[in-house]
């Protein structure tokens, strides 16, 4: 989650959605993100809404800390039950992500799931996932998580050089990002993620091989690669302007894209979206596909993002202000906006493009068909699925994907 | 406070003894129009509590770069000091004080017996002055130098003196030294002109003629034509006639300026004033055209008109093409204005529709271009200026280029450029500054002369199409802004000249395309390759840059395709922000312009084609 917020009108202070945004609900899914806004250190390359301090005063003095998070994101889940009304449907996918999720105590984590569970109800198959600092779980934590209902993890592993990870200022020793995935699986977690980053300055291409290898020898199920990006207002961003730290050129960036390809396709692992692989339909990270797929989903915690029927709204970014706005029973909503139809139009374009299954083609106007045939014709689109109806991108398409949405849109 | 004197003859009834037609003569800056002002205020034309600064100056951009373009003639009633009794009328007509309007200060000049030259004592002389100097002494008008400014403290009068007593052929001491601002010596300036510029002579009943030396639009009245009788006497109501081209018009109003427009009987012999004949458009008004009486007028014009004639071309796009019909208004509007100006639709693959507009020269092109883009609030895309060229085929056929991208193909003979003699004045210290520039600009040194003992005059025969580039920036640069720059057209040239193409893509960019000496034309291939290099964004696929003579290609560039252009990551947080980046290009791809299958920022047009881009190369190339 980026840390900065959209520009938007501004949210009730009961938080309720306009009657459109519930219409026809039942036939979506329902998912939930849980944020945690703390990390023990501020990686160099973050922009995330994150925050190192463990206690944090909003407005009227009300502490907002970490051992009290879990209570406070609680009361949201219960706001989100009084929002959604009768909203019959059970929660498909929780996500919790951060920060760092892992520096709350498991409990926490299964409380928080719990009040999910209490207020909706939980799917039979339900994806549950955490994010996990490799640095601070182990065996015990984990299996406090799977008996809790947890049973997605995704590890942030980033790279298996000690090198790269310094730059990044990850604090974890390489390796333990790998032994996590057996105490996983040890604990009974049926699917298990690693993070990769790509493009890292000083990264060779030599270093990222041995990392997909490293990952690929741990054995999870889901790998996402991403390119790393710098954000402006990092120290990453700082360090590089100040030239202490070379940019990574583009080009550089697709070879790696392709490197990832090759290495991950012939572990058995097939992409379903631009930056992920997973090595089975089932693999797959539901939760996300949420986002990707304008299903619903309420984003729970400071800066954390909500869609549901078209309308998309962000909670107030600081831990403090938003503990308060949730202790005086107001919707700590900062900010939203309620899509057109065309606005929704053009973001199932830019979002769908980057999945395996691609874009139906009758979503296109006449414009964007004729930029379709010429991106098939370059190469960037898929011929067979084209013949069915559907732009997919191909490999080479898959770096160029923002070119060809810009296109597609028309 | 001296009041406007009694027994002021009137206008159509002054005996031509008592007039003195006069102008100034003097450089940007110099106090021209401080002094004007001060007669203004010393004759009683204007009253104290009514004077602003610069009076006779009317347009912003006028009074903003304190020049004046445009000529005006105010007649000042004055008693001097030695009789009197005897109110002399002094026609004053103000001059054009800049190189791109030579002719009309030369038809300015030809409507008085004598100038002031008024140089600035802490300055000297400039080039543009001596080059105006010169032309009154080929107009053998008689001369007063004058030196402004003596109340400041950098003045050197004395040195000064020197120097124009040198030009002028006079003594030192005749040297007046004035304060326009202050007042001090401008009564006795007065006197002077009385005293020494002769009076007016023509034959009072011959058919009437008179020069135009002026000619300006106003919004309410339509065209006022300035004019300087020669002979005969123009009446009010009657019909006059336009001798260049025959056409006829009634005298709606005739008079003269005090400043404001005063109506009178008629103009005399030697009287100077104002027509007023409800026509719309100054071209058919024209500076240098002689006015007759429709009956029994006179058979032979005056002597000295010339058309027009625009030395200097540049392509004017709007940014956004739907201003087009707004560029075209405007540019009518000026034309009303300004009979100099021509220009015709054109249209450029690279820029879309526009106009090939031709200028006087480079400040004419700066100050059209300014009103357009301040008065009619357009913002323009303007190629680089370049001049016209006359080519010759073998098959004996000849061509007329005033645009680069319409040089001929095929088997040329001959391509003839203009040339013009440039004088240069400055401080003795920068003389091989000077030669080196102008010898890289393909220059023939014609003479140098000092003026003083730390002053000298360079000068030069040059290609009019290596001034209009840089050049007088380079000049300044290289001198500290000391030197000075005037020059006049002295013909043609037979010249190797080539056309430099750059192609984007394998498809030529008429907007880039330049005609060079061949010498210069890898240079040029080269800094222009390199910089759309730069500025174009990589594409989807590999775009090669080059500069080509016909089909030989002297320079080349590749934009790699460009391989990568995605977000890795796209998660619930991110999709608001990734819909409003999108808008945000699509917003930036319609402000691209197509060439052939290439996307180009309009920013790389401007950068390339913009001036402060040709100035910053050239100190580059050193």
């Amino acid at each position: 989650m980026p840390s900065a917020l959209p520009d938007g009108e501004p949210v009730p202070d009961d938080g309720a959605l306009p009657a459109h945004a519930l219409a026809g609900a039942a036939g979506r899914p329902l998912g939930f993100y849980l944020h945690v806004p703390y990390c023990a250190t501020r990686c160099g390359y973050c922009d995330f809404n994150t925050y190192t301090a463990t206690e944090l005063r909003g407005t009227g003095g009300v502490l907002a800390s970490r051992d009290n998070y879990a209570g406070t994101l609680v009361d949201e889940v219960r706001l989100a039950r009084k929002v959604l009304g009768d909203d019959p449907r059970e929660v498909r996918t929780v996500f919790v992500g951060g920060g760092t999720p892992t520096l709350l105590a498991a409990d926490d984590l299964v409380r928080m799931l719990g009040a999910i569970r209490d207020e909706f109800g939980l799917a039979a198959d339900a994806e549950v996932t955490t994010e996990a600092n490799p640095e601070s779980v182990g065996p015990a934590y984990l299996a406090a998580l799977r008996e809790g209902g947890f049973n997605r993890i995704s590890f942030g592993m980033q790279s298996a050089r000690q090198h790269v990870l310094k730059v990044l200022d990850r604090t974890h020793t390489p390796g333990r990002p790998e032994a996590c995935v057996a105490e996983a699986r040890a604990a009974g977690f049926e699917h298990v993620n690693l993070d990769l980053i790509y493009g890292t300055p000083g990264e060779s291409d030599d270093d990222w091989r041995a990392s997909l290898d490293a990952a690929l020898g741990a054995g999870p199920d889901h790998v996402s690669a991403y390119a790393l990006i710098v954000e402006e207002g990092t120290q990453l961003a700082r360090r590089i302007r100040r030239g202490e730290i070379p940019t990574t050129d583009d080009d550089v960036h697709a070879d790696r894209y392709l490197i990832a390809e090759e290495t991950l396709s012939a572990a058995g692992f097939a992409w379903y979206e631009v930056s992920n692989w997973a090595t089975s339909e089932a693999g797959r990270c539901l939760h996300n596909e949420l986002y990707w797929r304008g299903a619903d989903w309420w984003g729970a915690g400071p800066g954390a993002h909500s869609h549901v029927g078209g309308v998309r709204w962000w909670n107030v970014k600081h831990p403090g202000a938003y503990a308060a706005a949730l202790a005086s029973g107001r919707s700590p909503g900062a900010g939203r906006e309620l899509l057109t139809e065309e606005d929704r139009r053009v973001e199932r374009i830019l979002l769908e493009l980057r999945l395996r299954e691609g874009v139906p083609l009758d979503l296109l106007r006449e414009e964007g068909l004729a930029a379709s045939r010429r991106a098939l014709s370059e190469g960037l689109l898929e011929q067979g699925p084209y013949e069915t109806g559907r732009a997919v991108l191909t490999l080479r398409g898959r770096l160029l994907a923002d070119a060809v949405v810009r296109d597609l849109v028309d | 406070m001296p009041a406007t004197p009694d027994n002021v003859p009137e206008p159509s009834r002054t005996d031509p003894a008592l007039i003195r037609n006069f102008c100034i003569i003097a450089h940007i800056d110099h106090g021209k129009s401080t002094l004007a002002d001060r007669m203004l205020q010393l004759t009683g034309v204007v009253e104290q509590r009514q004077m602003r600064a610069q009076y006779l100056d009317r347009m912003d951009i006028e009074r903003e770069r304190g020049i004046t373009i445009k000529s005006q003639a105010v007649r000042l009633p004055w008693a001097p000091t030695h009789e009197p009794g005897n109110t002399h009328i002094l026609n004053m007509i103000d001059t054009p004080g800049h190189v791109d309007f030579t002719y009309e200060v030369s038809r300015s000049l030809a409507a008085c017996e004598g100038t002031i030259l008024l140089v600035d004592a802490a300055q000297g002389i400039e080039a543009q002055t001596l080059a105006n100097l010169y032309l009154a002494m080929e107009n053998d008008l008689t001369i007063i130098p004058v030196l402004n400014k003596i109340d400041l403290p950098a003045a050197q009068p004395e040195k000064f003196a020197e120097e124009l007593a040198n030009l002028v052929g006079c003594d030192p001491d005749d040297v007046l030294k004035v304060s326009a601002k202050t007042g001090l010596g401008v009564e006795a300036l007065l006197d002077r002109v009385v005293q020494e510029i002769p009076a007016p002579v023509g034959v009072a009943d011959a058919p009437a003629r008179a020069m135009i030396f002026d000619s300006v639009y106003d919004s309410y009245r339509g065209v006022v034509t300035y004019v300087r009788v020669i002979d005969g006497q123009l009446n009010k109501r009657e019909r006059i006639r336009m001798m260049s081209t025959g056409a006829t018009h009634e005298l709606l109003e005739i008079g003269t300026n005090s400043p404001e427009m005063l109506p009178a009987d008629g103009l005399g012999v030697g009287e100077v004033g104002y027509l007023i004949t409800g026509v719309k458009d100054v071209r058919q008004s024209k500076v240098g055209d002689t006015v007759t009486s429709q009956s029994k007028g006179a058979e032979e014009p005056l002597g000295g008109y010339k058309e027009p004639k625009p030395m200097v071309f540049s392509g004017l796009y709007p940014l956004d093409g739907s201003d087009y019909p707004e560029l075209r208004e405007a540019l009518d509007k000026l034309q009303l204005n300004d009979a100099a100006l021509v220009y015709e639709p054109e249209t450029s693959a690279a820029l879309g529709f526009g106009f090939r507009v031709g200028f006087l020269g480079l400040l004419h092109l700066d100050v059209i271009r300014e009103r357009l883009e301040r008065e009619f609030g357009l913002d323009l895309i303007a190629t680089a200026p370049n001049v016209v060229y006359r080519v010759l085929m073998e098959d004996g056929t000849e061509h007329t280029v005033t645009n680069p991208s319409e040089f001929p193909e095929g088997k040329l003979a001959e391509v003839y450029e203009p040339m013009v003699r440039a004088t240069i004045l400055a401080p003795t210290e920068f003389i091989g500054a000077i030669m080196e520039l102008c010898q890289t600009r393909r220059g023939t040194l014609l003479g140098m002369d000092y003026l003083s003992e730390d002053r000298v005059e360079i000068r030069y025969t040059l290609p009019l199409a290596e001034i209009v580039f840089d050049f007088f920036d380079q000049l300044k640069s290289k001198t500290r802004g000391y030197a000075s720059l005037d020059y006049e057209p002295t013909g043609e040239q037979s010249s190797s000249l080539v056309k430099v193409d750059i192609l984007l893509h394998g498809d030529k960019v008429d907007a880039f395309s330049a005609i060079t000496h061949k010498e210069q034309a890898y240079a040029y291939g080269v800094r222009l390759v390199g910089k759309l290099k730069e500025l174009i964004p990589r594409q989807s696929f590999e775009v090669p840059v080059q500069a080509a003579i016909g089909s030989r290609v002297i320079a080349r560039e590749t934009i790699r395709a460009i391989r990568k252009d995605v977000l890795a990551k796209c998660y619930g947080g991110d999709i608001s922000r990734k819909r409003k980046l999108l808008e945000k290009q699509k917003e930036g791809k319609k402000r691209m312009k197509m060439v052939g299958s290439v996307e180009v920022p309009q920013e790389a047009f401007i950068a390339v084609l913009s001036s402060d881009d040709s100035a910053g190369s050239g100190k580059g190339k050193k």
